[in-house]
């Protein structure tokens, strides 16, 4: 905060939440307010050293024994007796004097106390106790002008700070600095704004570095300046330092640090060399195939044609924009600096990032884009810090290569912000906003139109509805009314939609659970389903970058992770489990073409479209469901009924029924149902899916109990069947009559199947077949089995006789007895 | 007719004097009296009222008598006959009632016994979540649109103004799959849904898009590699950020009630500008971000606000790219995570109950949130 209040005029009034609140309606939103200091209290004030006795101790340790001048801070006027373990001052140094009653960071309280063989009457503060930075080797020597003995330190050394983390947007890195965050505040209250970056610079001459850009594209600005005579040892002033902790930056060395801050403070990332490790011209080009690099993380590095390199006589020396190279570096020894303040290509910076999983606070910049007309700024900055803490003179070469590329003006329609943003905004405050964000505007003299120059911190100012976000920002989003648009008459859900919902809540109430799982899995899933080498469900589409490489593809059928899920209930408790799942499926296609990138200036072609939508894979609705344990729990009235394949079959009728589908069912062999209790849904001519018990194997693998039973079915294609419109059926108001027939078959004759012989035999007249009892044993014989069936008839239009319901059960026996060798039973 | 019989005449038979007669009568009544169950009764009705039993035999002899004894005789015997009629009929009434009374004592059970023999289940939340949401819109004339979850890269980024060198589109991390020049993502948002339905139909468009999306984020307490997302998308003319508001104050009134509206901060999506983050108005503390009792309200950690989503006009650039003419028209749109909603909406703790199938979590839930 101290550090914003230096660029803008925050009246003291104004408070940080207040701040923070409106920066936030501006667009930085508040992530953090850390307040170090505000644990501290006095008394804390300036001390002169008057004595200092150094006394031996027995652990080997020599601490000081010192008076100090705290002027009327203690109450009587009278030196402060002091223990301090230090050396690094001496007698008449300013220093800073906690006294006791005063609490350091951490609400570390100080009190009088005995030690060493004194009564220590407070403590002399290092800078790491005051909170003000890591250096811990000594206490902290005010400079000789900080100020008279008995002083508040408070305001002196700015102890209580109020660190703000914003959050920015990443089409606003201007605001990724002072400067830009200055900006947004003096605009959020209209107030006065000192542009840090308003400085006075050399001009450029030929005297500079020599610099030769290869590629201007790359890199449109290269400045490079030059610091002669740098005290390799100078330490980073203290409030430099804290302020880089502050912003969560680690203060490494004087010049380094300085590159940092003034990164920090306008937004330009600079780079330093040690001028004594470059040979000859520097330069900017491409990377060559082959070229490697050794970056200063110490990683080496293979370079990409497309990498931009700053190079020397000696080859890359840097990945332009970056990270800087370990040859270069700036070291302890450095003397001579040579400052990069250079424009790189965002689109360049980011891939380079990206290629070589490089984040820095600089990259992150360069790629969101940089002010490129404060180079020379930058560099002349960072020389005046580094001179000034360092020492040395900066040379008098200015090289500057290349220049920033302008902006063109946007047209905006005057009318534009009010009309997308609903608010009601005059054209004076429209031009008063984009002032304020920096653009140069100019009214078109036909006067419906203004054009407006953004400026050149602001890359990411392109369209015209970029300004009207501007505008409305400032204006502000609270102020956008709320209206509820007239939307047309809709058609509702689509048959689809609302047939899906049918099937969730039918299965729901016949006791399913839904479950949503994740549509991963791997070959191991799918060999756990014994699925054969070439079943189609092993065409899996294949992820590049898995969570894990258990399961690295898109699942083509939903039963591993509702069989997973099943165990999962299992294992935690749950002994009775039916789950189903209403997922979509992915199913690649063989040689599918690969899907276009289409250009976005305008709407693809029919073509085009078409081409696209064929490499998509086909997504169909699938719906599962699993059973384990009983379908009826055991209880007072009698016996638990356990799940069987049956009930697995009943579940896909009961979805049928929901989508108005009429589905056959027919024996089948398909993984992973038993081969013998596996039954295929048919609806007209397709097969939608299958359902029974699962085979012992699979269940072993699944860890589920024998017998657990599942179904998987297209619910799109059973969609598809579904009757539109139902048939309304008459009924017959006169008496039914009712007929039993017993019949024996063999064994392996579908029930299904001699129901519908029963029903075609027994003509119109039938009105219903419903098969009562199955009966095998010793009195059918091997191999055969009786199956009874009720029959109903009746006619619609009249009392039928028992001779024609006689002959209408004689037919349908008989037709029995010719298509599958039927028996009568007595 | 109670004089005794002092003269042998045919026409004085004994069963049908009148003292016989009554003396038949009040036995009958007597017996029928007496009856102490519905079996009983029957069988009363049978020994006096049946075809054998002696009022019935009396009257079968009434025929043989002369004219005008027989008439005396029928009288007697009717009158007798019809007594014991009345009487069976009141003790048949006054045991059945009994027997009713009896019978509902007797037959008590114990209605506390569990009948939980058939299952119960229940939908997942985040669907019936989404089709809540889904609903409000429909309400208002929009449609569901829908697209699938492996998309093509280009209308998964390219189409959204996210190029491929756009900072953004490493803000989504995101499945790609093999081939890697195949171009096709494992869909990161539902936008591509949106630009789908501007590819296919024409303005005006009102569509809400519900679905599943992906990212790879490792799945714990708060991220999940799959997750799920609404999408609104508004093309029409003369749409402005207004509309949007409305849009989503109706939609949050009707699934949090009264008073709960939106805010709007200033925020970057490629796929919109102007954009904007909305919170909503926290519906336990209504904004105060107190608990009822003390202390700070949980469900908005004592904001008063819950972030919803992003949102904002759609870029004119997006409408290029999709076959809408932005000097026609412009647009809204919005999206938030229907997971995120069903969990604070709920009070869920852990991302990964939604996602772990535990019916424990999910019964609760029943059909309908
Ligand atoms: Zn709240």
């Amino acid at each position: 905060m101290s550090w914003l209040r230096e660029h803008v005029a925050l009246p003291e009034s104004l408070s940080t939440d207040e701040l923070t609140d409106r920066l936030t309606a501006l667009g930085l939103k508040l992530e953090a307010l850390e307040r170090p200091g505000h644990d501290m209290s006095g008394p804390l004030v300036v001390g002169r050293v008057l004595t200092m006795e150094p006394e031996a101790q027995k652990n080997g340790k020599t601490i000081n024994w010192c008076s100090v001048d705290v002027g009327a801070a203690n109450g009587t006027g009278d030196p402060q007796g002091i223990v301090c373990g230090a050396h690094n001052f001496s007698v008449g140094d300013l220093v800073v004097c906690v006294l006791p009653g005063g609490v350091l960071p951490g609400g570390f309280e100080i009190s009088a106390r005995k030690t060493y063989g004194h009564v220590s009457a407070g403590m002399i503060c290092s800078t790491q106790e005051l909170g003000l930075g890591e250096d811990h080797s000594g206490i902290l020597v005010l400079p000789e002008d900080a100020g008279e003995p008995g002083d508040d330190v408070f305001g002196l050394l700015d102890l209580r700070e109020e660190v703000v983390e914003l959050e920015i947007n990443p089409d606003r890195a201007y605001a990724l600095s002072i400067r830009g965050v200055a900006r947004e505040a003096a605009l959020g209250f209209d107030l006065d704004y000192a542009d840090p970056a308003a400085r006075a610079v050399p001009p450029a001459n030929g005297d500079g570095w020599p610099v030769e850009i290869e590629d201007a594209e790359g890199c449109p600005v290269f400045v490079a300046r030059t610091v002669s005579g740098v005290d390799a040892t100078a330490p980073t002033p203290d409030w430099m330092a804290r302020r880089l902790l502050l912003a969560g930056m680690r203060p490494i060395s004087l010049a380094v640090d300085v590159t940092n801050y003034v990164m920090l403070e306008l937004g330009r990332p600079l780079h330093g060399y040690d001028a004594d490790e470059l040979t000859g011209t520097v330069g900017v080009r491409r990377a060559r195939d082959g070229e490697k690099l050794t970056t200063l993380d110490g990683t080496v590095r293979a370079l990409d044609p497309e990498d931009l390199v700053v190079t020397d006589d000696s080859g890359a020396i840097g990945l332009g924009g970056v990270m800087g190279g370990e040859a270069t570096e700036m070291s302890q020894t450095t003397t001579r600096v040579l400052i990069e303040s250079a424009h790189w290509d965002p689109v360049s910076m980011f891939r380079t990032g990206r290629r070589h999983k490089l984040t820095s606070e600089a990259g992150r910049r360069n790629e969101r884009g940089v002010d490129p007309t404060i180079c020379e700024v930058a560099a002349q900055r960072a020389a005046e810090l580094l001179v000034e803490h360092g020492g040395g003179t900066i040379e008098d070469g200015v090289t500057v290569v290349g220049t920033a590329p302008p902006r063109e003006p946007i047209s905006l329609p005057v009318d534009l912000p009010a009309a997308i943003s609903g608010m009601s905004i005059p054209a004076d405050t429209t031009l008063a906003h984009l002032a304020a964000v920096g653009c140069d505007v100019e009214v078109d003299p036909r006067g419906d139109s203004l054009w407006a120059t953004p400026p050149p911190w602001r890359p990411d100012l392109t369209d015209p509805y970029d300004l009207v976000e501007e505008v409305a920002r400032i204006v502000g989003y609270d102020e956008v009314p709320s209206v509820l648009p007239d939307a047309p008459s809709g058609r509702g859900l689509t048959r689809g939609q609302a047939l899906r919902r049918r099937v969730g809540r039918a299965l729901a109430g016949a006791g399913y659970v839904e479950t949503v799982s994740f549509p991963f899995v791997g070959a191991a899933d799918l060999e756990r389903l014994g699925l054969d080498g070439d079943d189609e469900r092993r065409r899996t589409l294949r992820l590049a970058n898995p969570l894990s490489a258990e399961a690295p593809d898109v699942t083509t059928t939903l039963l591993p992770g509702l069989l997973s899920a099943t165990a999962r209930n299992l294992g935690r408790g749950t002994s009775d489990v039916a789950l189903f799942e209403l997922a979509t499926v992915t199913l690649p296609e063989n040689g599918a073409p690969p899907a276009p990138l289409l250009p976005v200036d305008t709407a693809p072609s029919a073509a085009q479209w078409e081409e696209l939508q064929r490499a998509v894979p086909a997504q169909p609705q699938h719906l599962a469901v699993t059973l384990a344990g009983a379908r009826e729990p055991a209880g007072w009235w009698g016996p638990a009924r356990p799940a069987t394949w049956a009930d697995a079959i009943e579940a896909v009728r009961v979805v049928a029924d929901a989508v108005g589908a009429e589905v056959e069912v027919r024996a089948a062999a398909r993984a992973p149902w038993h081969p013998g209790r596996c039954a295929e849904i048919v609806v007209g001519e397709h097969v939608v899916g299958h359902a029974g018990e699962l085979h012992p194997r699979v269940c072993a693998s699944y860890d589920l109990p024998p017998r657990s039973a599942a179904a998987e079915i297209d619910l799109d294609v059973l969609a598809a069947h579904a009757r539109e419109v139902v048939p309304a059926p008459r009924i017959s108001s006169y008496p039914v009559a009712k007929d039993d027939v017993a019949l024996v078959v063999d064994a392996d004759l579908p029930a299904a199947e001699l129901a519908a012989t029963l029903r075609e035999g027994a003509g119109e007249l039938c009105e219903s077949v419903r098969l009562f009892d199955l009966y095998t044993g010793e009195q059918i014989g091997e191999g055969r089995k009786s199956l009874a069936f009720a029959l109903r008839f009746r006619a619609l239009d009249r009392t039928l006789t028992d001779a024609e319901t006689a002959e209408a059960r004689a037919a349908a026996v008989a037709l029995a007895v010719q298509r599958h060798g039927a028996e009568q039973r007595a | 007719m109670s004089g005794p019989n002092t003269d042998f005449d045919p026409v004085e038979v004994t069963p049908l004097s009148a003292a016989e007669v009554e003396r038949m009568r009040d036995e009958a009544l007597a017996a029928v009296e007496a009856a102490v169950d519905l079996p009983a009764l029957k069988a009363v009705r049978t020994a006096h009222a049946g075809d054998r039993s002696p009022l019935a035999l009396a009257n079968r002899e009434i025929g043989a008598l002369p004219p005008q004894a027989r008439k005396e005789a029928g009288q007697r015997v009717g009158q007798a006959r019809g007594a014991l009629t009345q009487a069976l009929a009141a003790r048949q009434e006054v045991l059945e009632v009994e027997h009713e009374e009896r019978m509902l004592v007797e037959e008590v059970v114990d209605v506390t016994l569990p009948w939980d023999r058939s299952p119960r289940g229940a939908r997942h939340p985040i669907t019936t979540m989404s089709e809540k949401i889904a609903d409000v819109f429909v309400a208002m004339g929009w449609e569901v649109a829908e697209g699938p979850v492996v998309e093509a890269e280009w209308l998964n980024f390219d189409a959204l103004n996210l190029g491929a060198d756009h900072p953004a589109r490493t803000m989504q991390d995101t499945f790609w799959t093999e081939p890697a020049d195949h171009g096709l993502v494992l869909r990161t948002q539902t936008s591509p849904v949106q630009a789908r339905t501007m590819l296919t139909r024409r303005p005006p468009i009102y569509v809400v898009c519900p679905g599943r999306v992906f990212r790879t984020d490792e799945y714990d307490a708060t991220h999940s590699p799959m997750f799920h997302q609404v999408e609104g998308l508004v093309v029409d003319r003369g749409i402005t950020m207004a509309h949007l508001r409305g849009s989503l104050d109706h939609m949050l009134q009707s699934l949090f009630g009264e008073g709960i509206t939106t805010r709007f901060r200033p925020s970057y999506f490629p796929f919109t500008e102007p954009s904007a983050e909305m919170d909503m108005v926290c519906f336990v503390c209504r904004g105060t971000g107190a608990a009822e009792q003390g202390g700070t309200c949980r469900t908005c950690r004592g904001e008063g606000w819950i972030e919803l989503g992003g949102c904002g006009i759609v870029n004119p650039r997006v409408l290029t790219a999709c076959g809408v003419d932005p000097d026609l028209y412009s647009g809204f749109a919005f999206g938030f995570g229907i997971d995120r909603m069903v969990m604070f909406r709920h009070g869920a703790e852990d991302l990964r109950d939604l996602f772990e199938a535990d019916v424990r979590f999910t019964l609760p839930f029943g059909s309908e949130v």
